[in-house]
């Protein structure tokens, strides 16, 4: 496996308009020659399917959901950066590149970073445009708000619905190129494999999720975007249909995979209740604009939140990071939290919380524009505690949300293998060891929207794509690939659920690949997940058959897929013998307890090869190193 | 931990769309009122699939945090269950007590074909879509965001409509089994902006010809849709595609 990443030459504000004019271009009547398949209708998937169509290639589109209109983008609440400085308080596209790229602790590529920072703009008017109705001020133009981890105001939204409102701009924007006849629209269709023909990626295999068939599609691209991996700690705040299924099958035919144990943990969800619980509920970051995050001073203080006064109560982020307050970074505001439950001084019935509180905001603000910046989420806080947040704090606590790694990829937005390209959350571009806020939406839409499109013409217009059809001995090979992994599945004929396989894999993720981690605990989480493994393909019970809608066959499937990803993930935290962003090490830690990064030995991208599973997983570890031109790399900071 | 309580289940179970359904009775002894409607629904589907006797029950989720639009349950006769503005996967079991009997069944339309169990066919609401509900901007074409402005009061009405999920709880709820509801928020979304403005007309026609194409009666202003309708979308919208629609369709105005 060969790690090139070919970035452009030349100062950092110019490689993209560079790159840009030295394209090769598909002329408009070849165009619709070339069939593109795009796995995924979420941000990154659906705004590349309609702006490939819409420059006359043949599209076809797949999602596993029942319209295209339900990616799990659709889900993001609090915003999309972007560096226009509306609110002229000195933003530039400088320091959202600066900030995106120091707060994921200098673990990304700085020209890929840069270029979304210079995208950004272009993003906000092309959603407007579309009639994406963001918040707007009185005079009638664009408002913005803060967000983790700046210190300026640049954050587009739309109410707590911006991912939605996005997606469905992106997902109308689609059914247009539909309705013109360029793409072909599959839904309910699953992604089992990638067909890699001369050496290049040529198609995907499905299975139609209603009538169980296993198709298969040819193209002369793939361009990934299946979203992230972080369910594999079972609770998330991913939507429960969320898998990395796509991406660890495109791995397993040769996909170097990037950087899998940066995994965001986010600081605001709604806390566990119980054995039944089946996901985890975000309250959107935005909320730490106006909530002040708290704990009581004295451990097993049971008095009700409102009964305990100021001086009883320790607002743990204020006092260690006067800068950012409560703004700071996700991954310092998750630790934090940990910590102080650690310490004791958690709270709720399960003592794995802590308090997030508007009493402040509303008595400066009034609870009339409170409740217009986060109505729909105090009221989804309401229905799911039957707490009300404007009478007392909410409960939140840290839940996995998002994951930084994913398929390795050049500056084109290309794997290593010829032809796929991987967009959106399932790539490991742009936000290093840790996201910021209001970060994925812009990712996601700069690939679709504004990198894919250009990048794809350059390899089509280059590429010797031979003349094959589905009958293609690969073709064969990987639909009766998928077609055994499905009929093993269902003839295990075993005791033990599915959901009790994916909960016990969560459980140790979380305990040993979560939020802090030491060698010891990944070790042993290596070993409990080869063994989990193990006993899933002697015991798990797949009720059902396989010609059918059957959700406990989809899931198996993806549950199989974790049990092999999670070993690499706790691999990767292994290997990385240091803290960075969102991967914390107990043995790396600065006084104060943050990450505590070696540069010397690890600034570099890690993109392990698969080598086969045979109890054990086989992955061999390639490095890109990260070179810093133009910024200096510092300890973090938020105080 | 709270106490568990006792509920009983009236299922809708169809094996196929061209095979006969019927409601069929499970008992489940160990509800907290924590669990959401649908994570009760994974205990049962635990509890079907430990005892294998049957395959589990088929239904639609995926974020389970009211956004998505997958979930879709009619549930004692009300689409989305007994709470105001709230979707089946954020009803909480503390809404029922111990010893209640729940019938559960698919949102029915004839627009709206079962699949399997619980899961409908709801792929005519993104034909409708395909049919106008989107402004002509090729990616790259925009002008600077803040070039037009727009009312705060014309932004925010836009986001109230633009907030539909399409999970179809109005055209189950309708004696009509309209789509007018869904047809008219994007319609009064895009409508009302000056973006969406230069194909008003064209957009209105098309959309409403595809909505009853699709097999979906009229409007009768039974209102339902809005009780019903887990974003509170007002039936206002209904309104408005009327007029739109008359003046342009049948004013005679080119569409």
């Amino acid at each position: 496996m060969k790690l090139d990443s070919k970035v452009p030459s030349g100062p950092l504000e110019d490689k993209w308009s560079k790159h840009l004019k030295d394209i090769k271009l598909v002329a408009p009547n070849n165009k619709r020659n070339h069939d593109i398949i795009v796995v995924g209708t979420g941000l990154a998937g659906g705004s590349a399917a309609a702006s490939l169509a819409e420059l006359g290639y043949n599209v076809k589109s797949f999602c596993i959901q029942d319209s295209a209109r339900r990616a799990h983008s659709i889900a993001a609440q609090g915003g999309i950066n972007a560096a226009k400085n509306y609110p002229n308080d000195g933003d530039t596209i400088w320091r959202l590149f600066y900030d995106t790229i120091k707060g994921g602790d200098y673990r990304s590529r700085e020209s890929n970073t840069y270029r979304l920072a210079q995208i950004s703009n272009e993003i906000i008017d092309q959603a407007v445009a579309q009639g994406v109705p963001f918040a707007r001020e009185y005079g009638g133009l664009l408002a913005n708000r803060s967000f983790g981890g700046a210190q300026v105001s640049r954050t587009f939204y739309a109410r707590g619905q911006t991912g939605q409102q996005l997606l469905l701009g992106a997902y109308q924007a689609m059914m247009r190129q539909v309705h013109e006849g360029n793409i072909e629209m599959h839904t309910r269709h699953e992604m089992l494999d990638l067909v890699v023909a001369g050496g290049k990626a040529r198609g995907i295999v499905t299975r139609d999720l209603v009538s169980g068939e296993i198709r298969r599609w040819m193209a002369d691209a793939v361009v990934l975007a299946s979203g992230g991996y972080g369910n594999a700690f079972y609770l998330s705040t991913n939507a429960k249909n969320s898998n990395v299924t796509a991406a660890w099958r495109c791995h397993k035919r040769g996909a170097g995979f990037a950087n899998p144990c940066y995994v965001q943990i986010h600081p605001t969800c709604i806390p566990v209740s119980g054995d039944y619980q089946s996901k985890l509920t975000l309250m959107s970051e935005s909320l730490r604009n106006d909530g002040r995050v708290w704990v009581p001073e004295k451990k097993g203080d049971d008095r009700h939140p409102n009964d305990i006064p100021e001086e009883d109560r320790y607002y743990y982020l204020e006092e260690k990071y006067p800068a950012f307050g409560n703004l700071v970074p996700r991954d310092v505001a998750s630790r934090n939290a940990k910590i102080v439950c650690d310490e004791g001084m958690g709270v709720g019935p399960t003592g794995r919380a802590v308090y997030l509180d508007f009493a402040d905001a509303i008595e400066r603000d009034g609870r009339k524009t409170i409740s217009e910046k986060y109505g729909n989420l105090f009221e989804m806080y309401e229905n799911i505690t039957g707490d009300n947040p404007y009478e007392e704090p909410m409960r939140i606590f840290p839940a996995v949300h998002y994951t930084m790694g994913g398929l390795w990829v050049d500056y084109n937005l290309m794997s290593n293998i010829p032809g796929l390209f991987v967009a959106g959350e399932a790539n490991f571009s742009d936000h290093g060891a840790n996201r910021l806020g209001a970060s994925a939406l812009m990712q996601g839409l700069s690939d679709g929207y504004f990198i894919i499109p250009y990048t794809i013409g350059n390899y089509i217009a280059d590429a010797d794509i031979d003349e094959i059809d589905t009958g293609h001995e690969a073709f064969d090979e990987a639909a009766e690939n998928a077609q055994q992994h499905i009929d093993k599945l269902l003839s295990v004929k075993g005791d033990k659920s599915v959901i009790d396989f994916h909960r016990e894999l969560g459980q140790i993720m979380w305990d040993k690949v979560g939020i802090s981690r030491s060698e010891e605990g990944l070790k042993q989480a290596i070993r409990e997940i080869r063994a989990l493994r193990k006993e899933f393909w002697e015991n798990v019970r797949v009720p059902g058959e396989a010609s059918n809608f059957n959700k406990y066959l989809e899931f198996a499937g993806r549950v199989a897929d974790f049990l092999e990803l999670g070993e690499l993930m706790a691999e990767d935290a292994l290997h990385r013998d240091e803290s960075a962003g969102c991967h914390l090490r107990k043995e790396h830690q600065t006084e104060e307890g943050e990450a505590l990064r070696n540069d010397e030995e690890y600034a570099y991208v890690a993109a392990w090869e698969f080598k086969g599973v045979n109890g054990e997983l086989q992955e061999k570890l390639h490095k890109e190193n990260l070179e810093f031109e133009f910024v200096e790399l510092k300890q973090r900071s938020y105080k | 931990m709270a106490d568990t309580f006792t509920i009983h289940l009236k299922i809708w179970r169809q094996d196929g769309p061209d095979k006969p359904g019927k409601l069929v009775d499970y008992t489940l002894d160990n509800v907290n009122e924590h669990m959401s409607f649908l994570e009760m629904l994974d205990v049962l589907n635990e509890q079907i699939v430990a005892e294998g006797r049957e395959e589990p029950v088929e239904f639609d989720y995926d974020c389970r945090e009211g956004i998505c639009g997958s979930c879709n349950l009619m549930i004692n006769g009300r689409a989305h269950g007994p709470k105001a503005m709230t979707c089946t996967c954020q009803l909480h079991m503390r809404n029922y007590s111990d010893g209640d009997t729940i019938v559960i069944e698919p949102f029915r339309a004839k627009g709206f074909p079962v699949i399997k169990d619980l899961i409908v066919d709801r792929s005519a609401f993104d034909r409708i879509i395909e049919a106008g509900g989107y402004v002509s901007v090729k990616t790259g074409s925009a002008p600077d965001a803040n070039s037009i402005p727009v009312d705060k009061s014309v932004a925010d009405t836009a986001f109230d409509y633009a907030t539909c999920i399409g999970c179809g709880a109005c055209v189950a709820a309708c004696p009509n089994s309209s789509a007018s509801l869904f047809t008219g928020a994007k319609l009064a979304h895009l409508n009302r902006l000056p973006q969406g403005e230069p194909e008003r007309k064209r957009r209105t026609v098309a959309m409403v010809e595809q909505m009853d194409k699709e097999g979906f009666g009229d409007c009768s202003n039974y209102a339902e849709c809005e009780a019903v309708c887990p974003k509170g979308i007002s039936i206002s919208a209904i309104a408005e595609m009327r007029r739109n629609y008359v003046k342009a369709a049948l004013a005679g105005d080119e569409v």
